[in-house]
């Protein structure tokens, strides 16, 4: 495995970052490129901007502000929110994106997944998924970034992140919505799970709330990655803390 | 200072031109043959798939063009790979540059596929294009075919087996990985890249 990647999230609503508790409720966290480039100066390995509102909104991010952020960034950029057809994903890589994040739009239509990566190579292509435990089973929910249009849908997690493979998705984030927020660790359970049946990479979602928690997920799900996004806006941990931790424990990270 | 980065079908195009940018380098994106034929240096980034990129190029009239190209010019990602004689992936020859076969990399639950992430480079030999940069410097990869090991192989890199991760003949360099998207060490790489004699 290469180093494992810690990831910064930007989740953006009307151009200005924000963050919330379990989806719902947001609060203020500041400019998009101001915290990708200071993140890329702490040591960030990647950085994800996911404009929550896109998709329930039934529109895609703003390529201008992603091209704002794309100029003065010069590690990994993916994108996410609201990408729904080839014209739109690929006019996210045109505007300075590496990867594009798919998520509510190919629960809608799978086979989307396979024609994005037809057209732009799987390893363009990120399936985001959003996942919590019902009754025992892991379940898929959509349009998760709005209160009033989140819903549970009929997919089981363990089926629908197979599939996504097959249908030639290159790297899967799954974001585990029970601890998303709760800074009381990642979902090693559901991510140990999803990583035995994938041949593709896997990043860790949810629930990031001390520098411990990222080797206990490389340790526990052997993770590719560990997202997180609160707890480095909020400075309760630095993207160099998590990194020392992650090395402490034993696992290989970019210097 | 001036590059002309070739145009080819889907990309991230943008990010090597903000690269270049960011460098104060003037970059030119297009598809003209004739543009490219005349340009200081060439930048050839990599999208999409083997196959479908040379098809592009022979469709454009740029496959003579780059293969009797004698001023720099540097393969990125994919771009590494057409500058050899052949690929696995959709059994596409290559501008035949320099010798060899791309081939498939071989997944394994330790090492998924496609290879994305940061890994170390290990350098073979000093070279105006490392200039500046250590042995065991972290650049990012995206790919999931691999460059052969050749005389021409400047940097190696591993991931469930060892592959060329810069290639260097002549006029024409490569980088499997991403120097746009590889920090300083490669912010680093372009200067370099950018200086080298015409």
């Amino acid at each position: 495995m290469p180093a494992r990647r810690i990831i910064a999230c930007l989740d953006v609503k009307g151009g200005r970052v924000v963050k919330g508790v379990r989806f719902e409720g947001h609060a203020d966290a500041g400019d998009p490129a101001e915290l990708a480039l200071r993140y890329r100066d702490e040591g960030a390995d990647e950085i994800v901007i996911y404009d929550i509102a896109a998709s329930a909104e039934g529109r895609t991010i703003d390529y201008a502000w992603l091209a704002r952020v794309a100029r003065v960034l010069d590690v990994p950029l993916c994108v996410a929110g609201g990408i729904r057809t080839l014209d739109q994903a690929v006019a996210c890589l045109e505007h300075g994106a590496d990867k594009v994040s798919i998520n509510s739009p190919a629960l809608e239509r799978p086979e989307f997944i396979t024609e994005l990566a037809n057209v732009a190579g799987s390893q363009c292509v990120v399936l985001g998924v959003d996942s919590r435990n019902e009754s025992g089973e892991w379940s898929i929910y959509q349009y998760t970034g709005d209160a009033s249009t989140i819903r549970r849908t009929a997919r089981h997690t363990l089926d629908w992140i197979v599939e996504a493979q097959e249908r030639g998705a290159g790297e899967i984030v799954l974001n585990c919505m029970d601890k998303d927020g709760t800074r009381d660790g990642y979902d090693i359970a559901q991510l140990a799970a999803a990583r035995k049946l994938l041949s593709i990479p896997l990043i860790a979602s949810g629930g990031a709330g001390a520098a411990r928690h990222f080797p206990e997920v490389f340790a526990g799900a052997d993770v590719s990655g560990a997202l997180a996004a609160s707890i480095f806006h909020f400075k309760q941990v630095s993207i160099g803390e998590a990194k020392l931790a992650t090395r402490a424990g034993g696992f290989e990270v970019r210097t | 200072m001036r590059a002309t980065v070739v145009k080819l079908g889907v990309g991230n195009t943008a990010s090597v031109m903000f690269a270049l940018e960011r460098l104060g380098v003037r970059a030119e994106l297009t598809d003209d043959p004739a543009r490219i034929a005349d340009a200081e240096r060439v930048i050839l980034p990599g999208v999409g798939a083997a196959a479908h990129a040379m098809n592009l190029m022979a469709e454009r009239g740029m496959r003579e063009v780059l293969t009797h190209f004698t001023r720099p010019l540097l393969g990125v990602c994919l771009g590494q790979q057409l500058l050899f004689e052949s690929s696995e992936e959709g059994d596409a020859q290559g501008l035949g540059v320099l010798p060899g076969r791309v081939v498939r990399l071989s997944a394994s639950k330790q090492n998924p596929a496609p290879h994305m992430g940061w890994s170390k480079l290990s350098i073979n030999a000093p070279n105006a294009l490392l200039e500046g940069v250590e042995d065991g410097a972290y650049v990012y990869f995206v790919h999931s075919y691999v460059c052969p090991l050749t005389d021409a192989t400047l940097a190696t890199a591993e991931y469930g087996q060892r592959f060329a991760a810069m290639v260097s003949r002549d006029n024409f360099h490569g980088c499997q990985f991403h120097p746009e998207r590889s920090g300083g060490v490669g912010a680093r790489i372009i200067a370099n890249f950018m200086s080298l004699p015409c």
